[in-house]
């Protein structure tokens, strides 16, 4: 029998296995990121599409484009991004979601490059990516700036970077720390801290301090009658997304 | 195995696609076209030989294609193909009969005038709908047709699903998708049960040939055993789609052509002057049977064998190619959004879009059936006098032709003639 090429331990294989289950199980415990994602997706390509004039429809669009997904999880954005043929590193500062990626990637037929590092430290190795994208990411860490710097210096001159984030306001504390983590269980109680929480007006000012022209900000809006979330150009009250270029 | 060295060889046969359908009707090669043209190859299995299925003689048998199918045909392609033989439907008239004492006084008179869009739908002869498919999917090269073939089983992992066919070769895709009726068998195989009822009437379908012209109005007549419509077929022809209690259908049926015209004529009086036959005569029983999911991993369900329905307003293919609408949205979507389009996550959207829609027509028209199947004098009065008010309401009136054009809800962009 052939050895499993990412295997440590045959117990923890089978253990992975069901975590990948239970990541990609779409009534699962990560079911509000299922629901956002088709929002994302649709985003990320667009813009992608736009900044390096790719079209969506044809086969691969992104073939030739090397992408960093930075806290990549259990891989719900660097799959779709390799499914499109981009070149796809996934990191995640958390070691304990890659190999559930992995092991969902191979599953795939996938080829993701996974890796247990922070984007500072690959900005100091010196790595360089076309698309740099930080989704759901800025709240969580301890220094958004030197965070947002690491990563305008991943890209090369013209890429392309994606933020996504949770405004701050008495709005979007309610709906994402009341709403959705003490009401719904959508997230476990703590995921968020509210006063890491950044309002578009300064995530744009830390984006310009890191170097980055911000060129486009949406809002991703939850309608709680239609049980599904959208794009929207003026509401960015709670959930927004943003791209900015590296200029060169 | 029998033998060995055979199976071994047959075994090494495989042919992949991004996508595998089952069933070559008329739902599978409208979803099939409308996904390679939005760049997925496709393989559509048929366990009836191409050659068969085009057989060009005329037996009868005839769809009410809804303006918004019609639309569908028109973004895949298809439309041109059957034009010529497509009767609009220009009015709808619809009746509470009583065989024998001639129809009500009130009736609904539903004209495409009251909509800007166009005729309400086209009677199209299945003959001619199938030949167009056909020849459609011939010339797209991203189709291959595996016809004279059936599955055997299927199987799926986490990349796709892998079909066995009863000649022992093997076709692998990324999704399967059942067109392949009431009786779906890839249904059946996915251990996806089904819900339903049998109702104790039994559709009869013939094609008439009439003395005068039927001016594109299509007619409906309530009766107690069951609905009766006269849809117009080009020329002087029209498509007959009669209800009756099951037992007497089947001796109806069974009637010589003479007799059973006999028994056909009273029930709608003389206003096309003198009738005959104008092909076979077919009846369906009438049941109504929703599996109980549209989708399973790698898997999803369309028209019949997703929900095989009451033919009552003849919104049997209209659903499905909804269904054919919603699916290749869907599909195409994710698809260029990088998702998995067998993954469960996607597919469910296509079932949540279809699911209320197809139940609330299924009840609808259960309800309808036995509203209008019905004798007795109190309902007899309410109904007659809902028709009137319907009729006397110019607003009520246009959201039933709507209805009737299929123009209402949440509509896939191919039915409205859009591309995806």
């Amino acid at each position: 029998m052939q050895a499993h090429p990412n295997t440590v331990d045959p117990s923890e294989i089978a253990k992975f296995e069901a975590m990948a289950a239970e990541w990609w199980d779409p009534h699962g415990k990560f079911k509000p990121l299922h629901m956002l994602n088709p929002c994302r997706l649709d985003y990320i390509t667009q813009q992608i599409a736009g900044e390096f004039d790719r079209d969506l429809k044809s086969p691969m669009p992104f073939e030739g484009l090397r992408l960093l997904d930075i806290g990549c999880g259990g891989g719900l954005l660097s799959e779709p991004m390799a499914r499109l043929g981009a070149e796809v590193v996934g990191a995640d500062a958390a070691g304990g979601n890659l190999p559930v990626a992995r092991i969902h990637a191979e599953q795939s037929g996938l080829q993701i490059d996974y890796r247990h590092t922070t984007a500072e430290d690959m900005a100091a190795a010196g790595e360089q990516f076309d698309v740099v994208l930080n989704m759901e990411v800025v709240e969580h860490v301890a220094d958004p700036a030197g965070f947002l710097t690491a990563s305008q210096q991943l890209l090369r001159p013209g890429g392309l970077l994606i933020c996504s984030t949770i405004n701050r306001n008495p709005k979007s504390y309610a709906m994402a720390i009341f709403g959705a983590e003490v009401v719904m269980r959508w997230l476990p109680r703590g995921t968020h801290e509210w006063n890491k929480f950044i309002t578009p007006e300064e995530l744009f000012d830390l984006l310009r301090q890191a170097g980055l022209d911000p060129v486009d900000r949406k809002g991703f809006v939850f309608n709680p009658i239609l049980w599904s979330w959208s794009i929207s150009d003026r509401d960015l009250s709670v959930n927004y997304v943003t791209a900015s270029v590296k200029p060169g | 195995m029998d033998n060995p060295e055979r199976a071994r060889i047959l075994q090494g046969m495989t042919q992949a696609s991004d996508i595998l359908i089952v069933g070559g009707g008329l739902n599978g090669p409208a979803l099939a076209l409308a996904l390679a043209q939005t760049g997925h190859s496709v393989t559509v299995i048929d366990a009836l030989d191409v050659k068969v299925r085009k057989n060009a003689a005329f037996d009868g048998r005839a769809y009410a294609l809804a303006l918004a199918s019609q639309r569908l045909l028109a973004a895949i392609g298809a439309w041109d193909r059957v034009a010529e033989h497509a009767q609009p439907m220009l009015e709808i008239k619809v009746t509470d009969g009583h065989a024998g004492t001639g129809p009500s006084p009130f009736f609904m008179h539903f004209d495409h005038a009251e909509i800007e869009e166009g005729p309400m739908g086209f009677m199209v002869e299945d003959r001619h709908l199938r030949r167009a498919f056909l020849d459609a999917m011939a010339e797209e090269p991203r189709i291959t047709q595996l016809s004279g073939k059936t599955v055997v089983s299927q199987q799926a992992d986490t990349t796709g699903v892998t079909v066995t066919l009863d000649d022992g070769s093997t076709v692998n895709s990324r999704l399967l998708i059942g067109c392949d009726g009431r009786r779906s068998g890839t249904a059946d195989r996915a251990g996806i049960k089904r819900t339903g009822w049998d109702y104790d009437q039994t559709a009869l379908v013939c094609a008439i040939e009439h003395e005068l012209p039927h001016h594109g109005i299509a007619h409906q007549f309530f009766m107690p055993p069951g609905p009766l419509a006269i849809l117009p077929l080009t020329g002087n022809r029209s498509s007959i789609v009669w209800s009756e209690r099951t037992e007497a259908a089947q001796q109806i049926n069974a009637l010589p052509e003479d007799e059973y015209l006999q028994v056909l004529r009273p029930r709608f009086g003389d206003f096309l002057g003198d009738i005959h036959l104008a092909g076979d005569r077919f009846t369906y029983p009438l049941n109504l049977t929703i599996a109980n999911s549209f989708v399973a991993d790698r898997l999803a369900l369309v028209g019949d064998a997703a929900h095989g329905m009451h033919p009552i307003a003849g919104q049997g293919l209209n659903a499905g190619l909804r269904d054919v609408g919603a699916l290749a949205e869907v599909l195409t979507l994710a698809g260029r959004r990088g998702e998995d389009i067998g993954s469960l996550m996607v597919l469910e959207r296509y079932q949540e879009w279809r699911r209320f829609d197809t139940a609330a027509l299924a009840m609808a028209t259960d309800v309808f059936n036995k509203l209008f199947s019905n004798d007795n004098p109190l309902l007899r009065i309410g109904r007659d006098v809902g028709m009137g008010i319907v009729g006397a309401l110019p607003g009520l009136r246009r959201g039933f032709v709507r209805e009737a054009a299929g123009l209402t809800g949440d509509l896939p962009k191919l039915l409205q003639g859009q591309p995806i």
